[in-house]
């Protein structure tokens, strides 16, 4: 398969066009190179009694799954509807979120910033893939790849018009690299016209790229 | 170090470009490697930052041209041959052929959900009072340290504000070396882009990161 080089042949995995191939299915029964290497460590590792198969899938299980955006996205409907909610949740976000059940790894320290009309926050690991695992889930491939790490620092609003967030010129841009065990969730503004609306319907309007600054909710203006 | 893995400001890698259905794993050996580097770290043989560690020491051509879980396939590999727990010879043969090396704990299926709901926190007691306090004027140093660092390049040398003091946190650089986690003040330090990008800069960007007590002095100079 396209994105399974061998150490040997980064060129045939061109990582910054994003063309991984992932349409192709593999033909044969043949395993890719890379197939082949995890299975063998997989086996050594399983057979040396470090790793429990069980333990495996249970961890597949939780975070293919069960752990994704909808748990950002019940945050923020609160937020948006009890203002006593809102104010827990931007001074101590891990406390706050977890009222709702939700938080461990990859959040134990959670940072919330809200969007206002005059400044909208974009969130970024240049470094790695630090990214709010209990509320977002695991990062999209984007999220991790050089495109989006290398230029969310340096031109924020050219990577938002990527999205389609077309900000006005008069709103700042507010960039958190996370370069620490803080992980970081944005708060989108509440679109307008949504006074009728419950918190289960509220919560269906947000977007996990709401959450991280790359999009707004549905409804939602810059 | 000054590694692939270091990118913020870099140019030439094209536009962002999502996946149509995004899916969290793409093939099943993703699936594996996400979760073999999961119970391993739980092993102790290690931590979350040697992990860091080991993906960043790949070379940053191949770094860059990897995917993601690859890149995690790669540390891991080189982190079960260092640590003596997996030899040469076993991943040739794709079988263990020696015994296996003590480990401090192995996951258990029943363990997963009470574990990661919990978390593994970072936060300690703190050392000693803060150097600096919220409103001061900060310089990330000038560092080039060829282990572990979370402080990117992007901002070493540039004069910034601190805005958050968050307490007392493992400290990444000695903690990837198992060597200690000599807990450090963590600050989150905002500069402009003025002062990281110069004239061209986005007007009102502002960039906040992460920064240990030890990546900071006083103001050097006026920030731009």
């Amino acid at each position: 398969m396209a994105h399974d080089p061998g150490p040997h042949e980064p060129h045939h995995h061109p990582h910054a066009d994003h063309d991984h191939g992932h349409d192709h299915p593999h033909h044969g029964s043949a395993l890719s190179p890379m197939e082949l290497r995890v299975r063998a460590l997989e086996s050594i590792l399983v057979e040396k009694g470090y790793v429990e198969p069980a333990a495996m899938d249970a961890l597949i299980e939780t975070y293919e799954t069960r752990i994704g955006p909808r748990n950002g996205a019940r945050v923020v409907a609160r937020a948006w509807v009890d203002p006593a909610y809102r104010e827990r949740l931007l001074a101590d976000g891990t406390a706050a979120i977890r009222e709702l059940g939700i938080g461990g790894r990859g959040g134990e320290h959670m940072v919330v910033v809200a969007n206002t009309p005059e400044e909208h926050n974009l969130v970024v690991c240049t470094l790695c893939s630090c990214y709010p695992w209990p509320v977002l889930g695991l990062p999209p491939v984007w999220y991790k790849s050089p495109p989006y790490r290398s230029r969310a620092v340096i031109d924020p609003r050219g990577v938002l018009e990527e999205f389609g967030v077309a900000l006005p010129a008069t709103t700042r841009i507010r960039v958190w690299d996370s370069t620490a065990e803080l992980r970081f969730m944005v708060l989108p503004m509440r679109p307008e016209g949504t006074e009728d609306l419950d918190e289960a319907a509220l919560a269906d309007l947000v977007t996990r790229d709401a959450m991280i600054g790359t999009g707004l909710p549905q409804g939602g203006r810059a | 170090m000054n590694g692939g893995q270091d990118l913020g400001g870099m140019h030439g890698f094209g536009p962002v470009a999502p996946e149509a259905d995004e899916p969290r794993f793409h093939a099943e050996w993703e699936r594996r490697v996400f979760a073999l580097a999961m119970a391993m770290g739980f092993t102790g043989a290690w931590n979350l930052d040697a992990s860091r560690a080991a993906r960043e020491s790949l070379n940053p051509g191949e770094y860059m041209l990897a995917s993601y879980y690859e890149i995690w396939f790669r540390a891991l590999e080189k982190q079960v041959l260092a640590h003596g727990l997996v030899e040469g010879a076993e991943l040739s043969a794709g079988a263990a052929l020696a015994p296996p090396a003590p480990v401090a704990r192995v996951l258990h299926a029943e363990q997963v959900a009470p574990l990661f709901a919990r978390g593994f926190p970072s936060d300690r007691e703190q050392p000693g009072p803060a150097r600096f306090a919220v409103g001061d004027e900060v310089s990330a140093k000038t560092i080039n340290p060829t282990g572990h660092t979370r402080l990117p390049r992007y901002v070493r040398g540039r004069t910034g504000t601190v805005e958050r003091v968050h307490g007392a946190f493992v400290f990444p650089d000695t903690n990837a070396d198992l060597a200690g986690e000599a807990p450090q003040w963590l600050y989150t330090v905002r500069f402009s882009g003025l002062e990281l990008w110069g004239e061209d800069a986005d007007p009102g960007l502002t960039v906040s990161v992460g920064a240990f007590e030890s990546y900071l002095e006083p103001a050097r100079r006026r920030a731009a």
